[in-house]
């Protein structure tokens, strides 16, 4: 008898399984990629799914190097970037997936440079924070601070962000050996807020209990706060463009999600989730 | 063939056995016996068959899985020998300089910060985690009243259920602070952190299998102890452990495979900074910690990519040689002690 209400209860849990395996919808979209943008990309998905319940979205992060690889191996749909592709990475996606990249920028990003709320530096300049980064400043009286280490926190180098700050403020030079990086911004985050000698860097929307610097281009320049204005009129440093990669133009439930992203109901979501909404311009939905 | 019987006196008697009657274990089957053929000793012993095939099958299977991932491992670090297009070769994870920066407009693909650190680590949580555990053992084993013991070993060995992940969230939420206060060191992640985070992976491990070793001791050493008239001390840590020590070697080299291999741990605790130096006060990067967070992104087939695979391939290496050497020692130990294996 209990052999067979073990066989019983076997055979349901297996066609249960089968069942509901079968159960997802084939228009599941998949969204994959930068770190940076998760909150972002969640936020988008849990809100289009409401409104539309017959359409799924998976959003998963990994970095942006995950989501173009990713991209190229066809296991996204959408490959989220804080970085823009390079060209042989666009080459690679036409070669593996017969199609070219879309490339489709969704919003703009402060990247900001986090200190502990303890910490009195208000502001750096683009110099100062590259030479802490490539280990020249090691200690905060340096720049103005207090007499106690620097201790370097960032990402791994499967983020777009870090390729991001790399170029554009280590201008290609390696990081500093004693230079920390950590998987995810969430973990930065949680680093610095611990951390009263810590920096560390990251997207915007993230920016919670840390306290984010003005940089100024040059010595001679104004600071530069990360706020919106200045991320729209381009004059902080590190102001940058978050973007959605496809291979071939978008098409299906595809191309409805990502008008809705770009329409001015998805742009209103960018700014809720801490990042800012592109310029507002009627042609961004083409 | 005969059968003994007892007669009527209570002797035995040795009478040939009937002409018809063969021996159970004869290969000829029931049929050529003259007999109706016995179907349900039949199907029991093709079950029987099936299921030592079907048992024997599987064990070859999971050795080939390990055999294969091997050479997987191996084939994909292979190019490197004669240089992949990016231009690393299999001299450059020791080319110079002892740095680890793999994305750089000129890749540093040193590894030996990396062994370093794994080392580094590991023998912190071995440091921290071995004198532990076999004091604990000992205790549950030889001291503790039963009572305490039933209670004792279950929850140790709950230890070993704790997901990795979350041991590290515990390290880096909490312990990283603790530790950073007590010792007022600059780096909050760091290789002590990671070592005494490590401590608990594989504190569970080297208890468990160093209290059974304990508990195997026959009694008969610690009566025949306790009647020369050593006392509960001397004969726990004379004569049982000693006794045991066999086991207690095979918990330990277990616990430090453990330990090298960890990976999510380190990878949340330790800082991951390639730096080399003995300083346990300093961010480190372990090997595990490094294939775990750069996999996923490299591109298939580059430099960097067979570089992790050529870690991999090091990692399993390593542990290797250490379980086969502990094996080996383990084995001469026995020798030593028993006379045989």
């Amino acid at each position: 008898m209990k052999t067979k209400h073990l066989y019983a209860v076997a055979l349901s849990t297996l066609l249960f399984l089968l069942v509901s395996g079968c159960g997802v919808p084939p228009e599941a979209i998949t969204v994959k990629g930068s770190d940076t943008m998760v909150p972002l990309g969640q936020r988008w998905a849990e809100i289009y799914m409401k409104e539309h319940p017959s359409i799924t979205i998976q959003v998963t992060g990994g970095g942006s190097g995950t989501g173009i690889a990713a991209l190229i191996n066809g296991t996204t749909q959408i490959c989220e970037s804080s970085r823009p592709m390079k060209p042989e990475e666009k080459n690679s996606v036409k070669e593996q997936r017969k199609a070219d990249v879309s490339e489709i920028p969704v919003a703009l990003d402060a990247l900001a440079v986090y200190l502990n709320n303890q910490n009195p530096i208000e502001r750096l300049t683009m110099e100062q924070v590259a030479k802490i980064f490539k280990g020249e400043i090691t200690n905060w009286k340096d720049v103005g601070g207090k007499d106690t280490a620097v201790v370097l926190y960032g990402r791994e180098n499967n983020s777009g962000t870090y390729v991001f700050f790399k170029e554009h403020v280590l201008e290609n030079k390696d990081f500093a050996e004693k230079y920390q990086p950590l998987p995810g911004t969430a973990a930065v985050i949680n680093a610095v807020t611990k951390d009263a000698a810590g920096i560390g860097y990251g997207g915007i929307g993230y920016a919670k209990d840390v306290k984010t610097i003005s940089i100024a281009k040059t010595a001679n320049a104004e600071p530069i706060a990360p706020k919106m204005e200045n991320v729209l009129n381009n004059s902080y440093p590190l102001s940058r463009q978050l973007f959605w990669y496809l291979a071939g133009p978008p098409s299906g439930e595809i191309k409805n999600f990502v008008d809705w992203v770009l329409s001015p109901a998805g742009q209103k979501i960018v700014n809720e989730v801490g990042y800012y909404p592109l310029k507002p311009d009627p042609a961004a939905s083409q | 063939m005969t059968r003994k019987f007892r007669n009527s006196d209570g002797g035995l008697e040795v009478k040939p056995l009937p002409p018809t009657e063969t021996p159970l274990n004869s290969r000829k089957s029931r049929n050529e016996r003259g007999l109706a053929p016995n179907f349900l000793a039949e199907f029991r012993n093709g079950i029987d068959r099936i299921a030592e095939v079907l048992i024997s099958a599987v064990a070859l299977l999971a050795i080939a899985v390990i055999f294969l991932i091997f050479i997987y491992v191996g084939k994909e670090a292979l190019p490197l020998v004669w240089g992949t297009s990016d231009g690393a070769t299999i001299l450059s994870p020791f080319a110079t300089p002892f740095t680890w920066q793999p994305v750089s407009t000129e890749p540093k693909y040193n590894v030996f910060p990396l062994i370093l650190g794994t080392l580094k680590v590991t023998l912190i949580a071995m440091l921290l985690g071995t004198p532990l555990a076999l004091a604990a053992a000992l205790y549950t084993a030889e001291f503790a009243p039963p009572r305490l013991r039933e209670w004792i070993k279950p929850a140790i060995e709950l230890l070993a259920g704790i997901p990795s992940v979350v041991l590290g969230s515990f390290a880096l939420m909490v312990l990283a602070t603790w530790v950073q206060d007590a010792f007022g060191l600059v780096y909050r992640l760091n290789a002590f952190t990671a070592g005494i985070a490590l401590a608990f992976a594989i504190i569970p491990i080297i208890y468990t299998i160093s209290e059974d070793a304990l508990t195997a001791v026959p009694r008969l050493y610690r009566e025949a102890s306790l009647a020369l008239g050593a006392s509960k001390a001397q004969t726990a840590v004379r004569v049982v452990m000693p006794a045991a020590i066999p086991g207690i070697a095979a918990a330990i080299i277990l616990g430090f495979g453990r330990a090298i291999g960890e990976t999510m741990i380190v990878l949340m605790v330790s800082g991951n900074s390639s730096i080399l130096s003995l300083d346990p006060g300093l961010p480190v990067r372990t090997m595990s910690a490094t294939i775990a967070a750069e996999m996923a992104e490299v591109v298939v087939g580059s430099g960097h990519y067979r570089i992790l695979f050529f870690i991999g391939a090091l990692l399993f290496l390593i542990t290797a040689i250490l379980n086969w050497a502990g094996d080996r020692f383990n084995r001469r130990l026995r020798e030593k002690l028993f006379g045989s294996a």
